[in-house]
């Protein structure tokens, strides 16, 4: 074969499906998606995508692999789980954009600043430091999410529900102190590190 | 009711739609002796329900009349109206069926004149027209009924409506002390010809069948059309009765999903395009008509009339599942979704919204001998020996053309059968 029709073969081989059928969750549904459209319309958030997701279906089948890992869509996904409720080829699609944002994110290609990544992001190292969701840290956090003016002013305007819940027993300002554990801190620690290398090792090869 | 005989040589047709009537008859005409069932207290199907056929648009009542007259002719068919089977035992040339037969309290002396009807008073939903109309309880199923005998509906049979259709009759027909009748046939052959009923609407929550007076189904659609029908042959929006200005087809309403029918109804595609052609002749550019399609399936020559239709400036085709429907103004309806083709969100109004439902079995459980094989979507899938055969949208999803062809591979299979037999027994 001339290089030529090398270049068009490669051109037209359908490996960021391969790639997203290998690595994503559930993401080996994405060719079941028959382009009928009510997932997008069904979407709350629907006119907030960029691309709804039969468009991202669409984009991942065409090959469109930085468009698709790049763009803010699946993360604007909510959750809510009526694209799924509604699909007529039983796409499990909520499930299709978290894998997809997740993966993203595991190559470095998810889009800078976005909220719900960081949030994501701020929520992981919360969670895997003690093995429990530190409530008091994690609200600070978030309120110093985007610098320490915005988050003295939302820590002021949060200051009643802040002593609200002291005062109903639930929030425990102790907490700030390190916090509750899990009882093998570092076991879940070594586990999660081992999970992160064999994950890390098999998308190696897609790593830009 | 005379005796009905039925030997292992006779051959059972379940349902006097187009494809039982065209099974029976096409083994009656073969000479061999069979029996047709049919549920209702007239055959004629879902094809008597329909204004025009596709792609000829021609009228169904032509072929349909066609059918009753070869079968008056045919000494080899015996029909029982308003009887079910209920049970089917034993082997291919061997069965013995259970029909129960409804009473219809009206025997064959009845000229249909009516009489009973204008003098009861008690008003039921009408079945043939899908409850959008009332029927007296002493009624003619419609104006094509065959046989043309009228029927006592069992609700009025106890009270003083029954004894005034008794004593309106002159002809001694009605006889209300009719009783439910159990037979026990032995047949060499069975022909299941049930047919399909429409998809219920209702159930596909997002499209607010039951919410909004405008959105309706195809099949009461169609009935719209029918100069006897419960519009007087118009087509108007439920809510108040006028035309409307802007129609809304939307496909595959309950085919083609998991949630729904799995299976593809193949009839919904062409019926809505035959549809849009019935939009153009009375209300011409009055009205405008767009078809909500995932994809168009209209091939081989019916593909013509696919594209004759695309060409009418009155019909717009968006390329779109809508996902739901929700309430505007005047008893309009909003139809929200993002098509395919440019990924564009759209919320359109619409003032009638014609669901094209889909086709449901109507195969039952629990009437067959084990081993007959019922498929996922409810349909029989053909086995060559096993006696029992499915014809027209028992064996799948069928417009009227491939059921009549379904229909007579059926009865031939049956022959099949019933020959063997009468070779064996010599």
């Amino acid at each position: 074969m001339s290089d030529m029709n090398q270049a068009m073969v490669e051109k037209y081989r359908s490996s960021f499906l391969k790639e997203v059928e290998a690595n994503v969750e559930e993401g080996h549904w994405v060719k079941m998606c028959m382009q009928c459209g009510v997932c997008s319309g069904s979407c709350p958030l629907g006119p907030h995508w960029e691309h709804p997701p039969q468009e991202i279906f669409m984009m991942i089948r065409a090959g469109k692999r930085e468009d698709v890992l790049s763009s803010s869509s699946m993360w604007m996904c909510t959750s809510c789980y009526n694209c799924i409720a509604r699909c007529p080829r039983g796409l499990p699609i909520t499930h299709i954009m978290h894998g997809l944002a997740n993966y993203s994110k595991r190559l470095g290609l998810q889009p800078k600043n976005q909220p719900t990544a960081k949030f994501s992001q701020l929520f992981w190292n919360n969670l895997t430091k003690t093995g429990r969701v530190n409530e008091l840290k994690l609200g600070l956090s978030l309120y110093f999410m985007n610098g320490i003016g915005p988050g003295i002013k939302t820590a002021l305007k949060m200051q009643d529900v802040g002593l609200g819940m002291l005062k109903t027993g639930r929030l425990n300002p102790l907490e700030i102190l390190g916090g509750h554990s899990i009882k093998d801190k570092s076991g879940l620690q070594k586990m999660l590190k081992k999970a992160f290398e064999i994950e890390e090792a098999k998308i190696a090869e897609y790593k830009g | 009711m005379s005796e009905v005989i039925a030997t292992n040589q006779t051959i059972l047709v379940v349902g006097g739609g187009i494809s039982g009537l065209t099974a029976a008859l096409e083994a009656a005409e073969c000479g061999k002796q069979v029996i047709l069932l049919e549920k209702s207290p007239s055959v004629g199907g879902r094809v008597g329900q329909l204004h025009k056929y596709f792609p000829k648009l021609c009228v169904p009542s032509c072929g349909l009349e066609i059918q009753y007259r070869r079968l008056k002719a045919n000494k080899n068919v015996r029909l029982l109206t308003m009887a079910e089977v209920t049970q089917i035992s034993g082997d291919a040339g061997n069965f013995t069926v259970n029909v129960k037969v409804s009473p219809r309290y009206v025997n064959e002396n009845c000229t249909a004149c009516g009489e009973c009807g204008k003098a009861v008073s008690a008003e039921f939903d009408d079945e043939f027209n899908y409850g959008m109309k009332k029927r007296k309880g002493a009624y003619l199923v419609s104006h094509m009924a065959y046989p043309q005998r009228f029927v006592i509906d069992p609700r009025i049979v106890a009270g003083d409506d029954g004894a005034k259709a008794k004593e309106a009759c002159k002809y001694g027909a009605v006889e209300l002390d009719m009783q439910e009748q159990n037979l026990n046939l032995n047949v060499g052959a069975v022909v299941w010809a049930t047919g399909w009923k429409p998809y219920d609407a209702a159930k596909i929550q997002p499209y607010g069948y039951d919410r909004y007076d405008n959105v309706i189904s195809n099949v009461e659609f169609e009935r719209m059309l029918d100069p006897f029908g419960p519009t007087g042959g118009k087509i108007v929006r439920p809510s108040d009765g006028h035309a409307p200005k802007n129609i809304a087809f939307i496909q595959c309403a309950g085919s083609r999903d998991q949630n729904h029918l799995k299976h593809c109804s193949r009839i919904c595609c062409m019926a809505t395009l035959k549809q849009t052609t019935y939009v153009k002749d009375q209300l011409g550019d009055n009205c405008k008509s767009t078809v909500y399609y995932i994809d168009i399936r209209a091939i081989d020559r019916i593909d013509d009339f696919h594209r004759k239709v695309k060409e009418d400036a009155n019909v717009t085709f968006v390329k779109s599942k809508v996902a739901n429907i929700t309430g505007g103004e005047n008893g309009n309806v909003i139809l929200n979704g993002v098509d395919t083709e440019g990924y564009n969100r759209y919320r359109t109004e619409h003032d009638l919204v014609v669901l094209a439902t889909g086709m449901e079995s109507t195969v039952p459980a629990g009437v067959f001998p084990a081993g007959i094989n019922i498929n996922e979507h409810n349909f029989i899938e053909l086995d060559g020996d096993s006696g029992i055969y499915g014809a027209g949208c028992s064996s799948d999803a069928l417009d009227v053309n491939r059921a009549a062809q379904n229909a007579t591979a059926a009865a031939l299979r049956a022959i099949q059968v019933v020959t063997r037999v009468a070779g064996q027994e010599g």
